[in-house]
């Protein structure tokens, strides 16, 4: 298991592309939305903790069709599914290795950006705070819908139709923390279910997820 | 005899076939009734006017919205369960139904919003969550489209559907609590069901059960072409073999 | 170490391809799969490689003994060679990556990345994956597919050293291994002529 997670980590650094679009994709996004709204600073001082949770979501949107699909194409997932690691943990070290290739480096990026919208000084922990604890949760769901589509030839904008509604509570309660945070008010209670989330899906999905792969592969 | 013959195919046809004519007779009958007794038989409301006579077309359409998500989750189970296909077929076949219902509930929604809030559209967790209901038909509907052999498509839609269940109950949560997060007590939030008097209690009673009998209808007509569309392939599949 | 396969008919698609079809493969010893295209020979791989349900019939077979190569090796371009195979050796926990490229002759290749390698050494370092997972039963799926005549009989002495240390092999091919310890199997009498019962036509017809 630690083979695979190595491997694609040093997939995802050979091919380069893949992770970096994300990042840029967030950067222009949190550019060009101060561009599009004005640069009054309590406007966007409102709106930052949304775009930048709609921006960290859609950036990670980017590169889910990857995690399954070049598996597939070139035969290694039929090989994974016959070696000695059970396929519900392959489809967890793949999101595992999705969120530490997106997940982690968005989150890591997040503040930085949030100079741009103007983020009120309190809001900032609880921004890396809720995306640390919020972006398992998109990549393992995420893990879910790409192993749905991973069989079909055109699957990204199917996938993306599939992911978006299951996101809907992991981003509002993480935008929720932000929010909260920014404005100094109580947020123990979305930090816990943002959290619960995190932790129900990656415990949960995995199995759903390799279901799904199993009826791809017949 | 065991309940799970009628999920045998040539079983189903034979019973649908009974039964269909009277789902569309009482169908036709309680809508009838229901809304000309809706319309044009009960008072016009003090506050709202004729307006509340939307609530015998929206009320209904939105609880079978809902009620035919729960019944694809149902029939879903049962495929990955007992491997019936007549259930993923009744699953597959309730699903644009069941987007209409919904959709039928967001016009009229909007059509009576607009007189008595003052607008289309309010991002109340109402009608946030039936719009998040909405994609999750859609996705549901574009999944069992995309995939082209019949038995994977109804495995992949069944885990789609049981995974999609528990997120939308999770959608509905959250809704109410962000909404409550950004504007305390909206006053636009109108909780329908408490508000209504037995004058127009009754016929909205008759309507849901119209609405009820409309969904079986519209899901047995449509299992039944679905199934027919499966003999056909067979067949074809059959002659190309031989 | 036994594949004992009984009334087995497996299908593609819903389709069932092969009926009724039955054989027994021991320790040392490796069946020649042979049939026209499309005749079901890389379903019955599949499904003997557990991938897919057999429709009827029963498969006997140890849990985790087989080793599938399909046509597609399942190497990543961006990684070299020795990393490939390193990847593979340590799924499986068994094996030796060194080894495994000296039988194979790609031990000159292991620093070059997969992407530079021609079609033919793609496919002997896809049969050096086989040696790395260590496992007794190989189902191999036209393996000799790009592989020049030195290279098949290379490959050929590889499987013949597997079958003598106790392995068993499946081997889907149209080339002659000279392996005179294999037999063969014709799939076309097995081939489904009338539509088979399988649970898609008992529920619709």
């Amino acid at each position: 298991m630690k083979a695979l997670l190595l491997r694609d980590l040093r997939l995802a650094m050979r091919s380069g592309g893949g992770f970096g679009l994300g990042l840029a994709f967030f950067f222009l996004l949190s550019v060009l939305v101060p561009l599009g709204v004005g640069p009054e600073g309590g406007t966007l001082a409102r709106i930052a903790p949304g775009i930048l949770w709609v921006g960290a979501l859609l950036a990670c949107l980017l590169s889910l069709d990857r995690i399954f699909a070049l598996d597939f194409e070139d035969g290694s997932l039929d090989l994974l599914a016959t070696a000695p690691i059970p396929l519900e943990a392959v489809v967890a070290v793949k999101a595992l290795a999705h969120w530490l290739v997106t997940g982690l480096p968005l989150t890591l990026l997040a503040p930085g950006l949030a100079v741009f919208l103007n983020l009120p000084a309190g809001g900032y922990g609880w921004l890396v705070l809720s995306l640390l604890l919020g972006t398992p949760a998109l990549s393992v769901i995420g893990a879910f819908g790409a192993a749905l589509v991973v069989g079909l030839r055109r699957g990204g904008l199917l996938l993306s139709l599939l992911v978006l509604p299951l996101y809907v509570p992991t981003l509002i309660f993480g935008a929720e923390v932000v929010r909260r945070g920014a404005e100094g008010m109580a947020l123990a209670t979305p930090l816990a279910l943002l959290t619960a989330i995190s932790l129900g899906a990656a415990a949960l999905l995995p199995f759903a997820a390799a279901a799904a792969l199993r009826v791809n592969l017949r | 005899m065991s309940i799970w013959e009628y999920a045998n195919p040539k079983r189903f046809m034979q019973t649908s076939a009974w039964a269909l004519p009277w789902a569309i007779g009482l169908t036709v009958v309680l809508l009838l009734v229901g809304l000309v007794w809706g319309f044009f038989f009960t008072p016009d409301d003090y506050k709202q006017g004729s307006t509340v006579k939307i609530i015998y077309l929206h009320v209904p359409a939105a609880m079978m919205a809902i009620n035919a998500w729960v019944m694809m989750l149902v029939a879903s189970l049962i495929w990955i369960v007992r491997r019936h296909h007549v259930s993923a077929l009744a699953a597959k076949a309730a699903a644009p139904v069941g987007l209409t219902f919904t959709l039928i509930a967001l016009v009229t929604g909007a059509l009576w919003g607009q007189p008595m809030w003052g607008t289309w559209w309010a991002w109340d967790p109402r009608l946030t969550a039936f719009l998040i209901l909405t994609l999750f038909y859609f996705g549901y509907i574009a999944l069992w489209a995309a995939v082209e052999n019949p038995d994977t498509a109804a495995d992949l839609t069944s885990i789609l559907c049981l995974v999609g269940s528990v997120f939308a109950v999770l959608s509905r949560y959250a809704v109410n609590f962000w909404n409550q997060g950004l504007h305390q007590g909206a006053s636009l939030s109108l909780d329908k069901e408490e508000n209504v008097a037995d004058v127009f209690w009754l016929p909205l009673l008759v309507c849901i059960a119209g609405f009820v009998f409309l969904f079986i209808t519209l899901v047995l007509m449509r299992t039944r072409t679905e199934i027919r569309a499966r003999r056909l392939s067979a067949l074809l599949a059959r002659e190309r073999v031989a | 170490m036994e594949i004992w396969v009984e009334n087995l008919a497996v299908a593609r698609g819903g389709v069932t391809v092969l009926q009724g079809l039955g054989f027994a493969v021991g320790a040392g010893q490796a069946l020649i799969l042979r049939g026209p295209n499309g005749s079901g020979k890389t379903t019955l791989l599949r499904t003997l490689a557990g991938l897919q349900p057999a429709v009827a019939g029963s498969i006997s077979l140890p849990p985790e003994a087989a080793a599938y190569g399909a046509h597609a090796d399942g190497l990543k371009s961006t990684l070299t060679v020795q990393e490939n195979l390193a990847f593979w050796a340590s799924v499986h926990g068994v094996g030796s990556v060194a080894d495994a490229m000296t039988r194979m002759d790609v031990a000159n290749l292991a620093p070059r990345r997969a992407a530079e390698l021609s079609a033919g050494q793609k496919r002997r370092l896809g049969l050096a994956r086989l040696l790395v997972t260590g496992r007794p039963v190989w189902l191999l799926d036209e393996p000799t597919v790009s592989l020049d005549t030195a290279s098949v009989a290379l490959f050929a002495g590889v499987v013949r050293q597997h079958l003598a240390g106790g392995g068993l092999a499946v081997i889907a091919t149209h080339v002659d291994l000279a392996l005179p310890e294999a037999e063969t199997l014709d799939l076309a009498p097995f081939r489904t002529r009338t539509m088979a019962r399988d649970g898609f036509d008992e529920a619709f017809a």
